[in-house]
């Protein structure tokens, strides 16, 4: 049995564009569930108010959490009714979280509901999380520097994907930082950040060693 | 090491994304427990499952564990979660200590500090130790030692400025070429702050292990007295004036500058005619009028 995706939240992008992976059959054959946050944002304001709606917060003048968008992501981890085998090693994609700042909710909103994310998909669910957050380098956005931090504390792993130091390369699209975090086992093996330089192709992206680009070779 | 485990009073583990503190507390929740010590732990971050992993089962028998990850703002509303949210988990803690030497473990301070007023936090942990004292027969400080794991990119400087303020020692982990460090800054009444560094690893079984690299030293808090490199030692350029240059500079009278000799020299009418004149020629649009302008004031 395949490893089943259970819950993806986007705000940009349609299923059918994401690279390598051909989601539109993943969702239509419900391994997938895709929450569209800019379709669904529209709905929000076109529904009863007593109707619960994940993107509820965007209504509320003083939105204080995102429990119904965690309600949202549990419920499609449910399984289904007719007897299928219920879902195995979920993943959740959020893609992502620094928008969720921007509509105005707290950094510690955020966090509370990644916590309840990871209760559910990682311990109970024993599946994975993985969740894209910007960071614009300002030192002064504070609100982001808490959900950057926060997060990365609570990660097992972090990839940070920058430009390169020296200029825009047409051949080489940017630098990829691996940082693994043990945040619960030590390791007697200290060495556990790698660095790798990648260019982004059609439907994939190749990765090589900084300085080994094919193009420079 | 002996002076890390003999930490007491509120201790501060200050982590960071790159050198985490949870290995450390739980090295150090293992040598509470076994030298014999009641060990209570407020589990916010991780779940009880992954916080436990690594300690054998004698050890884990010896922990009390209050899970605040499952459910800690009780969205579930199952009637499981810890009832008065964070702050009532972590009075019940302290409500539920036995007498005698008890360490309490907080991971972590800055999911709290993050939820909790700040001053309701420290007022919290103030309250721990009092209420420790009362029960027990001795000084809290000798009883209670309450390890509070904080990641110090998520506060400004007032939260971490009172929470030391609080701390009896403060240890702040960094690494170089993948050995991590302990500063430790321990705070003791009528004695000065005295600064350590420990170079060590956790292993596997949560035991603690001093490394080599620099070479223990304990000394205090920076001497003022040191001697000082003098940056100005080796310039091309000449800082510094002669004696001849000096009395030159300050005999000099500056051009602005209003001295007695001036005021003296200006009141008295000047011995020598006066060497210069001014030479005036009317255009033909000029309108001189020969009274004096200052002849209507009763000068």
């Amino acid at each position: 049995m395949p490893t089943q995706m259970a819950a993806s939240l986007c705000t940009t992008f349609s299923p059918s564009t994401s690279k390598g992976v051909s989601l539109t059959v993943a969702r239509e054959c419900g391994q997938l569930v895709f929450l569209e946050g800019l379709k669904s944002s529209v709905d929000v304001f076109f529904r009863a108010q007593a109707e619960p709606h994940p993107l509820q917060f965007l209504r509320e003048a003083n939105a204080e959490n995102l429990q119904p968008l965690y309600e949202f992501v549990r419920e499609a981890l449910k399984p289904v009714d007719d007897g299928e085998a219920a879902w195995r090693c979920p993943v959740l994609l959020v893609d992502d979280l620094s928008v969720l700042l921007s509509l105005g909710m707290g950094a510690v909103a955020v966090l509370d509901f990644i916590h309840y994310c990871r209760a559910t998909v990682c311990w109970e669910r024993k599946g994975n999380i993985v969740a894209l957050v910007h960071d614009s380098g300002d030192t002064e956005d504070e609100e982001n520097n808490i959900l950057l931090n926060g997060l990365s504390h609570q990660s097992h792993l972090i990839l940070r994907a920058e430009g390169l130091a020296t200029g825009f390369c047409r051949d080489v699209h940017g630098q990829l930082r691996i940082l693994w975090r043990t945040p619960s086992q030590p390791t007697t093996q200290r060495d556990w950040s790698l660095t790798y330089q990648y260019k982004i192709q059609d439907k994939s992206v190749s990765f090589f060693a900084k300085g080994m680009s094919p193009a420079v070779l | 090491m002996e002076s890390v485990l003999a930490l007491r009073g509120l201790v501060l583990l200050r982590d960071s994304v790159e050198w985490e503190g949870r290995s450390l507390l739980k090295a150090l929740i293992k040598k509470a427990a076994l030298g014999g010590e009641q060990v209570h732990i407020l589990g916010c971050e991780v779940s009880e499952e992954e916080f436990r992993a690594g300690f054998d089962s004698s050890i884990n028998s010896r922990l009390v564990y209050y899970d605040l990850f499952r459910d800690p703002l009780n969205w579930a509303q199952t009637g499981e979660a810890l009832p008065g949210g964070p702050l009532g988990a972590l009075q019940a803690m302290c409500e539920r200590t036995d007498p005698g030497p008890v360490t309490v473990a907080l991971d972590s301070l800055s999911w709290l500090l993050l939820r909790l007023p700040c001053a309701a936090l420290c007022q919290a942990l103030c309250a721990m130790s009092r209420q420790h004292a009362c029960r027990g027969g001795g000084p809290a400080a000798e009883q209670l030692c309450v390890l509070g794991l904080l990641h110090r990119e998520l506060h400004g400087p007032g939260p971490m400025g009172a929470l030391s303020s609080l701390a009896q020692a403060e240890v702040t982990l960094s690494g170089t070429a993948g050995q991590a460090s302990a500063h430790m800054l321990r705070r003791r009444p009528r004695q000065r702050p005295t600064l350590e560094t420990l170079w060590f690893s956790v292993l596997p079984d949560l035991s603690l292990d001093l490394q080599g690299g620099p070479p223990l030293e304990s000394q205090p808090h920076p001497d003022p007295h040191t001697p000082q490199v003098d940056p100005a030692s080796h310039l091309t350029f000449n800082l510094h004036l002669s004696k001849r240059e000096r009395e030159a500079k300050d005999s000099l009278t500056l051009p602005f500058q209003f001295s007695s000799e001036k005021q003296q020299a200006l009141l008295r009418p000047g011995p020598s005619p006066a060497t210069s004149r001014i030479f005036y020629e009317p255009d033909a649009f000029d309108d001189l009028d020969p009274e004096d302008p200052d002849g209507d004031l009763d000068v």
